[in-house]
């Protein structure tokens, strides 16, 4: 499924591609050379982009809404216009002053204590992929596509109150939209199969069909703001963006973390023996494998903007590595090692300012929850292959591990 | 030790109240609150250094 129609990179520095295959695989060691040699990277693709690789610069830049929009979270050939300030996924994709208001809406369903009410869930469906996982004595799994994929589909599905089945077809629209963008644009995808059609369908039945239900649909369609009901576009790009945002980030991040421990035996021993590392260990794989990069696009009319000196034009693309910051020695001591139970950690994985991921408590709830139950049921793994090349990443801006074999070498009876 | 929180600057990451939870609470929407009038009582100084280092928006400062 992946586009391998791309046209090789000449450079990084110059014609860099992020939803190239190779950059997909080799990342990392692409940031280090840019920040050792280029730190701010650009591309005629797109229509033009940047690449800032410096935490300084990814920090500055989402921290500053003034020069820099969120009316395209996504780089791709297409560049939304005209659709600020709410844009088509509010409030990821939108400007100030709307987007206050928009992501007060959704705040108090994410907050930790509503999070909480959802770990039993989480913990139930590890344990019921990991049952089904190792029903048959399997010795070797795909971690990715037995276990990782499924666990923040199950769980977003019961918060919107939709059936799990559906977690399927969310796969689908969202590797269209964040792993291959664009490049689906001129395929013959019938409309009942894409996600407009989705939602439309859903929100239509649930306004025919009131369920009565607590849910976060039902919420958005329910929800007044100064005695007035959301509009349509609104709720659709609102549930959109948990269906697009809420899944293949926490899949990546669980995946990335099962994979380093699979490669780490002193770490997976430490996570074992000690469970107080948890708090800990989750931010580190936060950081270290931090799966969202996020974009901007440089503000109409923002004359003087720059990124670490480099001036910018208006409507060019920016994308923000997250994953390439954590990793910036000026920012992090030892940037370059996992240290489980590292003390100072101020990553951006949930990015910086005020489009701080919404859905971060869920998201560290749901990694803290699967790492612990698949540890708990088979302590002791191994990558089952040698090669490197046999973990495939995504491309695009998410990354994790999308095909992860995995060796189990010991596990414990279900409690 | 004194600790200060700048409510303007916090986004609600939620880092000193999962770190420091007897020191800082969240409110309905995920922003922190703090739960002492700015003197950390005894055997909270590390984890509201802990607070203080892991806030991604600089938004917690302890002194002293």
């Amino acid at each position: 499924m992946t586009d391998t129609t791309r046209p090789p990179v000449a450079d990084w520095t110059t014609d860099f591609d992020h939803t190239h295959p190779d950059y997909a695989q080799h990342a990392p060691e692409i940031w280090e050379e840019l920040r050792e040699g280029c730190p701010v990277a650009h591309t005629e693709r797109f229509g033009g982009a940047w690449l800032p690789v410096r935490h300084e610069d990814v920090a500055a830049i989402a921290r500053d809404t003034e020069h820099f929009s969120s009316e395209g979270v996504i780089v791709s050939d297409f560049r939304p216009e005209g659709l600020a300030p709410m844009g088509y996924a509010p409030p990821i994709t939108s400007d100030p002053p709307f987007h206050a208001g928009s992501r007060r809406l959704l705040l108090p369903a994410f907050s930790p204590k509503e999070i909480d009410r959802w770990e039993e869930t989480t913990r139930a469906a590890c344990r019921e992929l990991l049952d089904e996982m190792l029903a048959d004595g399997a010795t070797e799994v795909d971690a990715a596509v037995a276990y990782t994929q499924h666990i923040p589909v199950r769980v977003i599905a019961e918060m919107l109150g939709v059936p799990k089945e559906d977690g399927d077809k969310f796969r689908v629209f969202i590797h269209r939209v964040l792993e291959a963008p664009g490049s689906f644009a001129h395929e013959e995808i019938p409309y009942e199969e894409t996600l407009d059609y989705y939602l439309k369908t859903l929100i239509a039945e649930r306004r025919a069909n009131p369920t009565g239900e607590d849910d976060l649909v039902n919420y958005l369609i329910n929800v007044e703001v100064d005695g007035q009901p959301l509009s349509d576009d609104h709720v659709q790009g609102s549930i959109g963006l948990l269906i697009i945002a809420g899944i293949d980030t926490t899949w990546s991040a669980i995946g990335a973390s099962l994979w380093h421990l699979a490669k780490t035996p002193e770490d997976r021993r430490r996570l074992v023996d000690d469970p107080d590392l948890m708090v800990f260990a989750v931010e580190e794989f936060l950081r270290f494998y931090a799966p969202v990069t996020m974009a901007r696009i440089v503000a109409e009319g923002a004359e003087d903007a720059e990124i670490g000196g480099c001036p910018v034009s208006a409507r060019d693309w920016v994308l923000l590595p997250f994953p390439a910051a954590n990793r910036d020695p000026e920012a992090f001591e030892d940037a370059h090692q996992v240290i489980l139970d590292r003390q100072r950690n101020r990553h951006l994985a949930f990015g910086v300012g005020i489009h701080r991921c919404v859905g971060s408590n869920l998201a560290r709830m749901e990694i803290r929850v699967a790492v612990e139950e698949w540890i708990a049921r088979i302590p002791d793994f191994e990558l089952a292959t040698d090669d490197p090349d046999a973990v495939r990443w995504s491309t695009g801006q998410v990354r994790g591990p999308r095909e992860l074999p995995i060796r189990i070498l010991s596990t414990n009876e279900v409690s | 030790m004194r600790i200060v929180l700048d409510s303007d600057a916090c986004q609600g990451h939620g880092r000193c109240y999962s770190l420091a939870p007897d020191l800082f609470d969240s409110d309905d929407e995920g922003y922190a609150v703090l739960k002492v009038d700015g003197e950390v009582p005894a055997g909270q100084e590390e984890a509201a250094r802990l607070a203080a280092d892991n806030c991604p928006e600089f938004a917690i400062t302890v002194e002293g």
